[in-house]
């Protein structure tokens, strides 16, 4: 039985860029421009998981990615790993989501899709850090959810997932359709190979505006939000190490015993 | 509707004793329900809640809701959630309070989703706005790299706090309140999901959240070997756990219950150890609360030197056994 798959991508500035580049002006994050932006760490580990069905089981992966401005490099590599459709809420209007207004655009795109029977997103995205979208979209489409996946695999028109709990994880069964999230202990997103890379050089997105899946601009982005930003800010933090010393580097680690105990930490 | 009045803390227990995530979010409660003037409430979930409403008491709750199942043994979002809709709608508080664990992680968006109000996940700070008397949420984001304060409007608001964030209040068991038992029926056909089994992968040892050293392996230390030679006998001498960054536990080198940070364990050790670790923010956001960070790296640039208050520079396979040897003789005399 092939399989309809939607994995739930969004583009982020690179979250391992180093932390001093992280800058807060008037509210907003602003990063210098070689920073680059990636697809959301989690959501490629979302994007391995269906591509790892599709060549098992069978079946059609449609990525779909919510924003502005989308850079078509970046997120099309969803496309040259394997994804055989991408599918973009793109417009101003969507600017400034939060993740109600994010997961309900996203649910609504998922509705005009259609035909889905595993849905994909990543645990969190790594920009708000929030962890909310996936099961959102759940509970807005009415069907299960699994979350913190780090095995997926489908039988019988049944998933069994392994869910990770505190100290270990849990099989898991539910039917389809359903929606995972996905963590990185089910492991990187492969390489494209060039084949890929070229076939996805030739695909276009299709690019939906509000309007096209039945909302309003009022119903998306900054208008649609039902959380409020008060402030962003960065703490100050006192940063003072004592690097300790010494002639060679095992001296310099036993100096650091000699100093833990000048200093009663022991 | 009427009008939403009160804290509700989302209690869970471990071990037939309220968790100590539970105490923690009882404390910051009972502040925002003095600051309001309102009552704390506690919401205990299980097959048998037992002494922990008591406890829940002592902690600082004014009353204590329990919901009694043997369905509701274990968690399964799809009863659980069928307690806490219900709950939430007939005690219509103000706010919602859960930890940031794998329950709260999972129960409260679904929550926040299915009553068509507001979440702020992971929070490190609440209070009170006067004159709005909204709640005023602060999370950090972009990985640790920035802090935002949230509201919302929409009642209840619900909030989902880090471990370790908040202190608990003093127990005190002359505390009075009162106990409701609180009967919900769990309609089994509207549960989708089947958990086939359970697996857990406990690390020997003392528990990471427990232990008051940590040593951290990173991905700097190269392989699986040395979590379970040079860096377990540092934390052997010092009565404590080995932990790790997340690469550690994505490569397969050591379970991913030894990992700490953003998406792993919370941690706050006297003494937290970092070897080979970068010191990334999805990382540090797990061992900021540690009291002595220190930290052993090559790189002098590394950012986990902002944190710490010692360091060495230099390769840990030099530094760490020699560091070792000097602390065993430091200790045996
Ligand atoms: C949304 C999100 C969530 C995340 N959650 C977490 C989380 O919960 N926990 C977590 O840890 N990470 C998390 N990460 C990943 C995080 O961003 C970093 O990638 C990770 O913490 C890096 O781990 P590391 O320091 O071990 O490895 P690296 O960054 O590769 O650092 C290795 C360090 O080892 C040093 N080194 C190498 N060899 C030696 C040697 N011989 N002697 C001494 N030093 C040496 C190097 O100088 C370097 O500083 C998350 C990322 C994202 C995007
Ligand atoms: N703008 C977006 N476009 C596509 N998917 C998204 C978007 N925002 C969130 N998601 C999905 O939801 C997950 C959780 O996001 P969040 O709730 O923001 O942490 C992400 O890992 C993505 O899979």
């Amino acid at each position: 039985m092939p399989i309809n798959m939607i994995v739930c991508c969004k583009q982020v500035p690179d979250p391992e860029a180093p932390p001093a580049v992280f800058k807060v002006a008037g509210n907003k994050m602003t990063l210098p421009a070689d920073v680059k932006p990636v697809i959301s760490p989690y959501d490629e580990n979302a994007l391995e998981a269906a591509l790892r069905i599709k060549e098992k089981t069978g079946g059609k992966i449609t990525a779909l990615s919510l924003g502005n401005k989308l850079v078509r490099d970046v997120i099309k590599k969803s496309l040259a790993v394997g994804a055989d459709e991408l599918i973009l809420l793109e417009d101003e209007a969507f600017e400034e989501s939060d993740s109600w207004s994010t997961a309900y655009a996203l649910a609504t795109a998922i509705k005009k899709i259609g035909q889905y029977d595993l849905i994909f997103c990543g645990r969190q995205a790594a920009d708000w850090d929030a962890g909310q979208t996936g099961l959102g979209i759940a509970e807005i489409l009415g069907i299960p959810a699994v979350s913190v996946a780090r095995k997926v695999e489908v039988t019988d028109g049944k998933v069994r997932i392994e869910q990770v709990i505190p100290d270990g994880y849990e099989i898991v069964e539910v039917a389809l359709p359903t929606l995972i999230t996905v963590t990185s202990e089910l492991g990187d997103l492969r390489y494209a190979a060039l084949k890929g890379i070229m076939a996805a050089a030739k695909k276009q997105p299709t690019v939906w505006k509000p309007a096209d899946i039945g909302l309003e601009p009022s119903q998306v982005g900054a208008a649609g939000r039902h959380s409020k930003l008060n402030k962003l800010f960065q703490p100050v933090k006192e940063a003072k190490c004592e690097i300790i010393e010494g002639d060679s580097p095992e001296e310099a680690g036993a100096n650091l015993a000699v100093k833990l105990r000048e200093a009663k930490l022991l | 509707m009427a009008e939403n009045k009160g804290i509700l803390v989302y209690g869970e227990l471990a071990g037939g004793k309220l968790a100590s995530i539970t105490t923690e979010l009882l404390g910051c409660g009972r502040k925002l329900a003095d600051d309001l003037k309102e009552d704390l409430s506690c919401l205990l979930v299980s097959d048998t809640v037992g002494e922990a409403s008591k406890e829940a008491i002592a902690f600082g709750a004014d009353r204590v809701y329990t919901v009694e199942d043997a369905s509701l043994k274990q968690y399964q979002a799809d009863s659980y959630m069928q307690v806490a809709e219900k709950l939430a709608k007939e005690l219509s508080p103000r706010a919602i309070l859960m930890g940031q664990t794998s329950i709260g992680r999972d129960l409260a968006p679904r929550l926040a989703f299915r009553l068509g109000v507001d979440l702020a996940t992971d929070c490190l700070e609440l209070s009170i706005d006067p004159e709005a008397k909204l709640l005023m949420r602060t999370r950090p984001v972009y990985g640790g790299n920035a802090q935002a304060t949230f509201s919302s409007e929409l009642m209840p608001q619900i909030t989902t706090v880090r471990t370790k964030a908040m202190s608990p209040m003093e127990r005190d068991d002359s505390r009075k309140g009162e106990v409701i038992p609180t009967k919900v029926e769990i309609d089994a056909s509207k549960i989708r999901t089947k958990i086939v089994e359970t697996i857990k992968e406990e690390v020997a040892g003392i528990k990471l959240e427990d232990a008051p050293v940590i040593v951290t392996g990173g991905r700097g230390v190269g392989g699986p070997e040395p979590f379970k030679t040079t860096l377990k006998e540092l934390a052997d001498i010092l009565h404590g756990a080995v932990g790790a960054t997340r690469p550690p536990a994505d490569n397969g080198w050591v379970p991913s219950a030894m990992h700490i940070g953003l998406t792993g364990k919370i941690v706050a050790p006297d003494i937290y150890i970092a070897v080979a670790v970068s010191g990334a923010s999805q990382h540090v956001a797990g061992c900021s609360g540690s009291k002595n960070i220190i930290a052993i790296n090559k790189d002098p640039e590394a950012n986990i030197f902002k944190e710490a208050k010692f360091g060495v520079v230099g390769k840990y396979e030099e530094v760490v056994p020699a560091f070792t040897n000097k602390l065993k003789e430091i200790l045996a005399g």
